[in-house]
């Protein structure tokens, strides 16, 4: 019967796994994920589990009982792959052989070569990141964080709660401009000042000082200041070097069609999650990776029906892939909800309420409506959403016409 | 008929239930979930998509 392995053990192996049996595959499934966990939400790291402590068991995801029978290995690194021979190989040397391949082994944080000590900067993706920070995190502790993305923003907001004192130096002109654009980025800046975060804006660090442990930073004006702690939160890198010398296009994670399916002749293979560069045909053909948390249950519930077709040679659904992308954000007392693309909009204005308090923002493209963000809004999201939505009988409703 | 639980001690009103399945969910006059009784059995796979979807894994389909 033929073996599915996944490789990678994060929501998306979840999900996929969850996917390959509800779409009739019931051969063996072997998840082979490099953390020492099953599959665990990782949103609270950055708010909750910081703020109030990391526990493991409350963040695991509860498993439908249909994927009672997968066997887990968690804790073991994939370091090399022969997709025609059909093998991967493991940290320890041992090859693991699979009919069909799902690609999930995800992101990991960048890191920037800044000359200066080691100790004392971190990174958050995973549980062991957030339990080593929150050890560090505590009143009056000088909290430098290097990037101001929704992870750095999360967590200068939660560092506030807990009493440090938190600057945010970034490269951008405002803080989580791209997904939002300079509008809402002032706007959020300033949120953030308001309790007493303090901003180095189109600046980068050029040292760290201190002998064994950070002490301070020094930025690219000459600016120096104290610090005890660095959280680096300046994006991510895909996790693709595993799949080194088979040929594929590893450009931005793995590029994927709108089945999810890897172009490999010689094996069946799908990606899903955060690695996945996807089309969707929501936003025109241009294929993406989106790091948001619905994604690898939406990608992974099409990768396993799509291998569970090809595994029984059964007819692919090669038909658009069209899941909405949805993020959220709480930090203090507000929430940032959003659906859609707004980071590639080409205008942005608010319709309803103040950027500084309660507001709904609507993101254009040429074709119009591409993303909503309400602060403090959840319930009146709904008609925007649906509006997204209906980007796909357009788009249709204008190739017809022109066909 | 398809029960639908909501655990209201993990619900933080992201309403992302809702977004995926208006008709399964309303939010309360506290912003927390409330699944809608006497759902069919048709709607499992809706049902449990939104279980799915929900930030706090807060609902359960039975």
């Amino acid at each position: 019967m033929a073996r599915v392995v996944i490789a990678g053990g994060g929501l998306g192996a979840l999900r996929t796994a969850e996917s390959l049996r509800a779409n009739g595959f019931t051969g063996p499934i072997t998840v082979i994920g490099d953390e020492g966990s099953l599959p665990y939400n990782r949103p609270p790291l950055s708010k909750e589990a910081l703020l109030d402590g990391v526990h493991p068991d409350s963040l695991e995801f509860r498993r439908k009982p249909s994927v009672d029978d997968v066997d887990w290995r968690t804790g073991s690194a994939i370091t090399h792959s022969d997709l025609a021979a059909r093998t991967i190989t493991l940290s320890d040397g041992e090859t693991v052989a699979f009919d069909g391949l799902v690609i999930a082994t995800g992101i990991r944080p960048r890191r920037l070569s800044i000359p200066g000590p080691h100790r004392g900067r971190f990174v958050l993706r995973t549980v062991t990141d957030a339990v080593a920070l929150r050890e560090h995190i505590a009143p009056d502790v000088n909290t430098v964080i290097l990037g101001a993305g929704f992870i750095g923003c999360e967590v200068a907001a939660t560092a506030r709660t807990m009493g440090a004192n938190v600057t945010i130096v970034a490269a951008d002109s405002e803080p989580m401009l791209r997904p939002l654009g300079s509008q809402m980025g002032t706007a959020m800046r300033r949120r953030h000042e308001a309790h007493g975060v303090h901003f180095h804006l189109g600046r980068v660090i050029d040292a760290f000082k201190g002998d064994d442990c950070v002490r301070g930073v020094m930025l690219d004006d000459g600016t120096e200041f104290p610090a005890d702690l660095v959280l680096e939160a300046v994006g991510s890198i895909p996790n693709v070097e595993w799949l080194d010398g088979n040929g594929l296009d590893l450009g931005d994670g793995i590029l994927v069609d709108s089945a999810m399916q890897v172009d490999f002749p010689s094996a069946p293979i799908v990606a899903v999650g955060d690695i996945a560069r996807h089309p969707n045909a929501l936003f025109g053909d241009v294929p993406r990776r989106i790091e948001h948390w619905n994604m690898p249950t939406e990608t992974g519930r099409r990768a396993g029906q799509t291998l569970a077709a090809l595994l029984c040679d059964d007819d692919v659904d090669r038909g658009p892939f069209t899941a909405m992308p949805a993020f959220w954000s709480d930090q203090y007392g507000y929430r940032l909800q959003s659906f859609g693309l707004p980071g590639i909009a080409t205008s942005h204005r608010t319709v309803d309420g103040d950027p500084d308090g309660p507001c709904i923002v609507e993101y254009h493209d040429g074709d119009g409506l591409v993303g909503v963000l309400g602060i403090d809004r959840t319930q009146d999201l709904l008609p925007y959403r649906k509006a997204i939505m209906d980007r796909e009988n357009r788009a249709r409703t204008t190739a017809s016409e022109i066909g | 008929m398809l029960t639908i639980v909501v655990d209201r001690d993990k619900c933080e009103g992201y309403g992302q239930c809702i977004l995926e399945a208006e008709d399964l969910f309303q939010l309360d006059d506290d912003g927390i979930s409330v699944p809608t009784s006497g759902i069919d059995d048709s709607r499992r796979d809706d049902a449990e998509r939104a279980a799915d979807m929900c930030p706090m894994q807060a609902i359960t389909v039975l």
